[in-house]
Formats: C-alpha cells, sequence, structure tokens
C-alpha cells in the first residue's frame, strides 16, 4: 500500500517538475501561430526563425561573451585568494573569508542595484562589460568557496613535498597545485558558466544597448505566448544541458589517477 | 618579501574587487537611501522620509505580500521536497537513483526566465491546463490561473521543489545507514524510525534549504513580474518600478535595505531555531 | 534472556557473488561465538542475516526453535552492536540507551531508569545526560552495548565491535565483553578478523572462509589442530613443510614421518606452531638447524632456523625466555602437535 503511494507520488511530482518544459519543448515544434493545445503537427520553422533573428544571436553571443569572460575572472580570482588563505597566515583571515563570501547572502537585485547606482554617480556607460563585472562579482564568492574548501592537507603536503625539493612558490602553483585542483577548477568555471548564462537581473539593470540573451527573450516577453520563445527556450536549455554533461565528462576522467 | 606580504599579494585582487564592487556600492546604496529627491535633484543628507514611505499602503502591501508569497512557497516546497527525495534515496533502487533524481531537476538548468514562461503555457487561458480541463468537461469556462498569486506561487514552487530536493536527498545519503538499521533493530517501524531519527538528523540540512529559498523567493523579479502580472506588486517589483518610471534611487535604495532587512531576520530566526535545536 | 541459534542450510548471493553458500551452524543458549575471516569472507552478512537485515536468497534462521527467517530486525528477539556504533548523535545517551524501550512503549520514568541501570553496567555511571560525540571511543562502544542490551535480546550480535579502538583499549575490552556476557547470560555472536581477539573472548571460534564454514571448536583446538590449512594460516603464524605421501607415511625434506594420513593426495603441507618446536629430544627428531635472526619478545625468543637436512627451509621457533638459545640446536616435535593437508592448488 505504502508502496504504491510512494510510486504514485513520485509519477505526480515528475509530472509537476516536468509538465512546462515538456510543453516549451513540445510547442516549439508547433506548426501553428500559438504554442498551446491542440498540437498542430511538427515543424522547425520557428527555430529557422530564432536562428536567423539577427538581434537574437547577437544576445546568445554576447551571453557566451558574459558568461565565459566572467567566469574566468571570477575563476582566477577565487583561486588565488583561496591559495592565499589556506597557504599564508594573514592577521584577520576569517574577516577576509567572510568579506569575499558577503555578496552571497544579498540577492543579486541589490547588488545590481548598488553598481547601477555607482555607474551612474561616476557617469560610466552602461555596457556588456558593466553586466560582467556585475557577473564576477556574483560568482566570485562561490568559486571562491569551492576552491578553498578543496585546498586540504593532502595537496598542502605535496606542495611541502614540491618545495622541499627546490620548487619556487610560482613553480609549485603551476606544477602542483593547480593540476590537483583541476576537478574543483573545472566544477568552479562551468558552475560560474551556468549561472552567468541564465543570469537576469544585474544583466537587466547594467546593459543598454548590447544586451544579454535572458534581457532579450525578457522584451520579446511583451508580445506574449509565441512558438519563437519556445523555440529559442529549448535552445538556451539545450545549451545549458550540454555545458552539465561537458563538466561529466570532463571530471570524469580527472578522477583517473 | 615576507609570507604574510605574498599572502596580501593573492588575496589582493580578489578583495579589492570585492570591496571595489560590491562593500563600496553597497554603501553608497546605504547613504542614498538616506537622500532625497527634489523634482530630479539629488539631495544628500540625513532622511528618514524614504524609510516612512513603508506605512503607506501602496509599499506596505508590497512586503506583506512578498512575505507572504514566500513562506507559502517555503513552506509547500519543503513539504512536496521530502516525501519526493526520501522516495528517490530510498525506495528508488541505488542504480537508478542517478537518472531519478537526475529527472526531477531536469528544468533546473532551463533558464530563469524562460522556466517562469513556460509556466504562462501551462497555466494561460488556452494554456494546458484550461484545455485539458474544458476538454474533460470538468469546466466549462477557462479558469484565470495566469497572473495570479497562484501562478507566481505555482512557478516558485516548481523551482524550489527541486532545489530542496537536491539538498534533501544529499542529506538523507550522506545520513549513515546503521541509524535507520539500529532503530529498527530496536523495535522502531517505518514511521518512528523516521520520526524518531531520520526526521531530527535530517532537520538542520533541511532548515538550511529552507532559508536558502526565503533568500532567494523574496528577492525575485522576474517570476511575480511574468506569472503574477501586475494585480498584486511584490517588494522587488516596486523596487523596479521606482527605478524605472520616476527614477526614485532614493527610495528604491531604503527598499533593498528593507529587502535586505527582512532576509536577515529570517537568517536570525533560523540560527536561533538551529542552536535551540542543538541544546 | 537467551536462546540457541540455528542456520540451516543458509546460502546467499550479491548479483553473481556468491557471499554464503551452504552454512549451517549450530549455537547453544548462552554461547559465546565469533565468527572470524579476513575480509569479504561472509561473515558480516551471515550477521546480517541473524540480525534480519538481510533475507537469505536459501535456508532457514532459527532463534529459540522459531523460524525467523521473514522476521524483520524490529520483531526479532537480536539486537546488534555496530561497528560504528550508530548512536543517535541528537539524542544523550539516556535517550539512545532506553530507545528501545520507548519503542516497545515503556513509560518515560521506568525506561529512564532502566537505562542508567544498563549505563551502570557498562561502567558509565552518571554519564545518562551527555551526548555520544562528549565521549571517548572506547565509552562509545560501552553505550552501544548497553544500548544493545536494554532491550534484554535473546542473541547479541557484534559486529567488529572492537575495530575502531587502539590495540590496548581493545584488549581491555575484550575481557570487559566477556564478563558482561558471563553476567547477563545472553547468546554473543561476534563478528572480527583479529585471530587474537577471537581466542581471548571466544567459546567457540567459526572460521569462516569465502563463504563456508572451514572450521569451529574451542580456541585451543582450533589453533593447535586446525581442520584446514587456510584455519591453520589464519590463527596465527606457521610453518609450512612441503611434503609427499611415502611408503610408511610422510616423507620430507627433514626426514621421514611414520603417521597415516587420510585422503590420497600424492603432495601435502606439513603445518608446524612456531612454538611446537623444541631443543632437545622428541618424538620426532628434525636434526641440527642453525640459528639465524633471533629477537627477543618477553614471553619467548623468536629465532630465524636453518635446518642442516634442508638449508633451503627456513622455520620460525619460539624458544623459552629464560635464556638466549645456543647457535645451533637440536630440534625435535611431538607428532600431535603436527597437521596435515593437501598441497594447496595455487
Amino acid at each position: 500500500m505504502t508502496r504504491l503511494l510512494a510510486w504514485l507520488y513520485l509519477l505526480l511530482a515528475y509530472g509537476f517538475i516536468l509538465l512546462p518544459v515538456g510543453a516549451l519543448v513540445l510547442f516549439s515544434f508547433q506548426d501553428g501561430r500559438l504554442p498551446v493545445p491542440p498540437f498542430q503537427g511538427v515543424s522547425l520553422r520557428w527555430y529557422a526563425d530564432v536562428l536567423g533573428d539577427r538581434d537574437l544571436m547577437a544576445a546568445l553571443l554576447n551571453s557566451a561573451l558574459v558568461a565565459s569572460g566572467s567566469s574566468a575572472v571570477a575563476c582566477a580570482l577565487g583561486f588565488l585568494a583561496a591559495y592565499g588563505l589556506a597557504r599564508h597566515v594573514l592577521p584577520g583571515a576569517a574577516l577576509l573569508r567572510a568579506i569575499l563570501v558577503l555578496p552571497l547572502a544579498v540577492s543579486t537585485l541589490i547588488v545590481g542595484l548598488g553598481l547601477l547606482i555607482v555607474a551612474s554617480r561616476l557617469g560610466v556607460g552602461l555596457s556588456l562589460w558593466t553586466a560582467g563585472m556585475g557577473h564576477v562579482v556574483i560568482n566570485l564568492p562561490l568559486c571562491f568557496a569551492i576552491l578553498y574548501a578543496s585546498m586540504g592537507d593532502q595537496q598542502r603536503n605535496a606542495e611541502r613535498a614540491a618545495r622541499d625539493l627546490g620548487a619556487s612558490e610560482g613553480q609549485v602553483i603551476r606544477l602542483v597545485t593547480v593540476p590537483m585542483l583541476r576537478p574543483a577548477l573545472v566544477a568552479a568555471f562551468f558552475l560560474s558558466v551556468t549561472l552567468s548564462w541564465d543570469e537576469f537581473i544585474v544583466s537587466f539593470l547594467l546593459t543598454r544597448f548590447d544586451v544579454t540573451l535572458p534581457v532579450e527573450i525578457w522584451s520579446m516577453l511583451r508580445s506574449g505566448l509565441s512558438p519563437r520563445l519556445n523555440a529559442i527556450g529549448s535552445l538556451v536549455f539545450l545549451v545549458s544541458i550540454a555545458v552539465v554533461a561537458a563538466v561529466e565528462l570532463v571530471l570524469r576522467p580527472g578522477r583517473r589517477p | 618579501m615576507s609570507d604574510t606580504g605574498r599572502g596580501w599579494g593573492f588575496v589582493a585582487p580578489a578583495l579589492l574587487w570585492t570591496v571595489g564592487l560590491f562593500v563600496v556600492p553597497f554603501a553608497v546604496m546605504a547613504a542614498m537611501s538616506l537622500a532625497r529627491l527634489e523634482g530630479r535633484d539629488l539631495v544628500w543628507g540625513v532622511d528618514w522620509g524614504n524609510y516612512a514611505q513603508l506605512a503607506k499602503p501602496q509599499i506596505a502591501r508590497a512586503v506583506l505580500v512578498s512575505l507572504e508569497i514566500t513562506l507559502t512557497v517555503t513552506a509547500v516546497s519543503v513539504l512536496l521536497a521530502y516525501p519526493l527525495a526520501a522516495i528517490i534515496a530510498f525506495r528508488v533502487p541505488p542504480r537508478w537513483q542517478r537518472l531519478a533524481l537526475l529527472l526531477a531537476v531536469l528544468p533546473f538548468w532551463t533558464s530563469y526566465v524562460v522556466r517562469s514562461y513556460s509556466w504562462l503555457l501551462v497555466l494561460s487561458k488556452q494554456g494546458v491546463v484550461n484545455q485539458a480541463l474544458l476538454g474533460l468537461g470538468l469546466v466549462a469556462e477557462p479558469l484565470t490561473l495566469a497572473n495570479t498569486r497562484f501562478a507566481t506561487v505555482t512557478g516558485f514552487v516548481h523551482f524550489f521543489t527541486m532545489l530542496l530536493t537536491l539538498t534533501i536527498y544529499a542529506n538523507l545519503m550522506q545520513l549513515p545507514r546503521n541509524y535507520a538499521r539500529a532503530a529498527q533493530d530496536l523495535g522502531a517501524n517505518g514511521w518512528q524510525t523516521f520520526r524518531h531519527v531520520i526526521l531530527p538528523l535530517t532537520l538542520p540540512g533541511v532548515v538550511t534549504g529552507a532559508f536558502l529559498t526565503f533568500v532567494l523567493c523574496i528577492g525575485d523579479y522576474v517570476t511575480p513580474q511574468i506569472l503574477g502580472g501586475n494585480n498584486e506588486l511584490s517588494l522587488p517589483q516596486v523596487i523596479m518600478v521606482q527605478l524605472g518610471r520616476r527614477a526614485d534611487f532614493p527610495l528604491a535604495s531604503a527598499l533593498s535595505i528593507v529587502l535586505m532587512g527582512l532576509v536577515m531576520l529570517a537568517y536570525l530566526l533560523c540560527a536561533r531555531w538551529l542552536r535551540l535545536d542543538r541544546v | 534472556m537467551t536462546a540457541p541459534v540455528t542456520l540451516d542450510r543458509v546460502a546467499h548471493s550479491f548479483g553473481p557473488h556468491r557471499a554464503l553458500g551452504d552454512i549451517r551452524l549450530e549455537i547453544a543458549a548462552g554461547e559465546y561465538v565469533v565468527l572470524l575471516g579476513p575480509s569479504g569472507c561472509g561473515k558480516t552478512t551471515l550477521l546480517s542475516i541473524l540480525g534480519g537485515f538481510v533475507r537469505p536468497d536459501q535456508g532457514r534462521v532459527l532463534i529459540g526453535g522459531r523460524d525467523v527467517t521473514a522476521v524483520p530486525p524490529a520483531r526479532r528477539p537480536t539486537t546488534t552492536v555496530f561497528q560504528d556504533y550508530a548512536l543517535f548523535p541528537h539524542m544523550t545517551l539516556r535517550d539512545n540507551v532506553g530507545f528501545g524501550l520507548r519503542m516497545a512503549g515503556v513509560a518515560r520514568a521506568r525506561r529512564h531508569e532502566a537505562a542508567d541501570r544498563q549505563l551502570a553496567l557498562v561502567g558509565l555511571e552518571g554519564a545518562g545526560g551527555k551526548r555520544p560525540h562528549e565521549l571517548s571511543g572506547g565509552q562509545r562502544q560501552r553505550v552501544a552495548l548497553a544500548r544493545a542490551l536494554a532491550v534484554e535480546p535473546e542473541v547479541l550480535l557484534l559486529d567488529e565491535p572492537l575495530g575502531a579502538l587502539d590495540l590496548k583499549l581493545r584488549r581491555s575490552m575484550q575481557d570487559e565483553l566477556k564478563a558482561i556476557q558471563r553476567r547477563v547470560g545472553t547468546t554473543f555472536v561476534h563478528v572480527t578478523h583479529d585471530q587474537e581477539e577471537a581466542m581471548a573472548i571466544a567459546d567457540r571460534i567459526v572460521v569462516m572462509n569465502a563463504g563456508r564454514i572451514e572450521d569451529q571448536g574451542p580456541p585451543d583446538r582450533v589453533y593447535r589442530r586446525p581442520a584446514s590449512l587456510f584455519a591453520a594460516g589464519f590463527m596465527g603464524e606457521m610453518n609450512r613443510i612441503p611434503a609427499r605421501r611415502g611408503p610408511a607415511g610422510v616423507e620430507t625434506p627433514l626426514g621421514p614421518l611414520p603417521v597415516a594420513v587420510p585422503g590420497d593426495a600424492a603432495r601435502l603441507t606439513l603445518c608446524l606452531r612456531p612454538e611446537a618446536l623444541r631443543d632437545g629430544s622428541g618424538a620426532w627428531d628434525l636434526g641440527p638447524a642453525r640459528v639465524g635472526d633471533l629477537a627477543f619478545f618477553g614471553t619467548h625468543f623468536r629465532a630465524h632456523l636453518i635446518p642442516e637436512r634442508a638449508p633451503d627451509l627456513r622455520l620460525v621457533a619460539h624458544l623459552p625466555p629464560d635464556r638466549a638459545p645456543d647457535s645451533v640446536l637440536r630440534l625435535a616435535v611431538d607428532p600431535a602437535e603436527l597437521s596435515i593437508f593437501p598441497e594447496e592448488v595455487p
């Protein structure tokens, strides 16, 4: 009896969770003007439409640039800070760690608003650059936290052994620390990429003419339900899934000794 | 260079970035919340007028709406996610668990804006739900589901059920199997094992997940804007209205500080509650 | 309370891996039985089957004459002391020990009283208000024992209960376990891979390997006269001398030995404990041997010997500790201390 209830619950939960995505993907192939039932047949015209749309493709490229660029910067800064705090004795280290993860505790709306106010005070024009800098602010705490947590004692001993054998600090980082942290670096980078790829509010507040994909989709929403939105939404979904799958593939062989 | 000096060298770039692009803007925003707008001119100073606007019905209502939505979403999501996580952890055979979990969080990877939009497909007048109900003859007229608080809550619950299923599942799997075995060994039935052993031991994880839900939910602008429409505004929506129409940065700043205050309050409540649990 | 246990042709597999095959075992009420074997030998699976956590593919489990094969753990007259103790971290020691009574519906005051009594029995008087994380490893072990005994089981199952303790503590806990078992009279079934621990506490040792029982009996018998080559090797250090069947008994590099060997294997292995080798005369003379490396162990000298009749062979002997042995010994053995098995085919 409880067994039956459990499976029934599982089924209903999956229905609830997968229903909107199912509708999104299904009606992206709708051969008609509205992405709602009844399904009128399979057509790829909305994909063709979306892929031929200059603004959308420009936004897609912008998103990719901002996501990879801001993630690379966040990872690099996060790695250096994690290394400095894990391997050197600094006064007030606990306070420094707290400051570095502080942006996590605040909603992204507030991060974006603060930057918007400062930018307008300083007369800095809004662009992909300002949005990218905002993304680094959001992603840096995560990258730092992940990398700091992975700098365990095992690495420390390997680093000491390398120092013992005459390596300089730069050589230790290059030849020991970074290779040993590779899985954590890959995880931090791609987590950061997926978050940045989906990020809306900071991009919305900090861009003006060139926008990222979520902002472009947002402005398309004003014209209501459309299979075009389904098509671009399905494509964005596909990219995210591809990134996640890539991480799995990159990290799996990394587990070899 | 000294060890400490080199250490500073490593930490400095990240620290400068965070201070320059987060701490300082935040301080400017806090100062801005005490400034005043006269016509189009900004007057700096210490003026609590922006905060006094909390007494205005329109703004007080937004705070209340945000709190109601967030608390409902948090409670419903926890109640939906716990059984789901437990069924995956304890009923699904181990070799299918990874797949079961992946399916349960698959839409997690759809874009934020797109996820809310896809609920419109389901809930709108001509949407999946209404067509199904009409088709089955259960209703004569399509129901108004979109542009309601119900739609906002549904969209939120969808996302946070996935998030909480992940965290609760991780919690359940971290629990050494022998705890449940020991309880059964000493005569506990399934419900007693859950009530006395599994639930108390996973509660800290659940509270952490619920807190995360609270923080992300109360600060979100996208979901209520797309799904809730403009019938009733949540706090983030009101903040965005200030930025758009009147460019009233001081009021927007003050309301953001209030938003942060609500999060702090939730944190203090959770922290206190968690510590009580440990004593 | 106490009860006898019968395992009747029990077999179990995990997927393609056969964990247990055709186990038959009788355990008397109040007996202290130790299941001994290397990791992966099936001893823990057997214990899980006794506790009801694993249902065997074949065979029956009887406790006190009742078939409990399909009875879930909660309704079995057994309790388990887990290897990791599995003490509930969110409960006090009193609530941990009283948990079984609480599940049985015993009122709070009475179960607290019983829990305090059990804690006193294991030497933790007055610690009822503490929590597991405040205790040392040895103390946690005692609490796990008290918790399992509090419901007065007929059979207590112990899964490597001393495995997490350091050597000194383990030796002293062995004595205590034995004493507690004598006091409560419950049947104890204890799993370990430490043969010294097994010899220290068992009424009967059951040696297991690859899902089978290799030997069972009182510790001294299993040690001196093991029933199989595996049991011989697992129970302690052993000299193995290659041998073959001859016309008048056994031919060895150290000379012929007039004993009858059952079976028909041509190639044999002759097993000899280090303490069975003596300096002087005995029923079987192995000839002179040179003493190589020598170490003093308090209770004996451990000597590496090179027999003159077979200079390629190395023997280990435990010699009396009262004086250092001479550089050349005359080796002798009592044939009653010899075990002979068919040679192991690798």
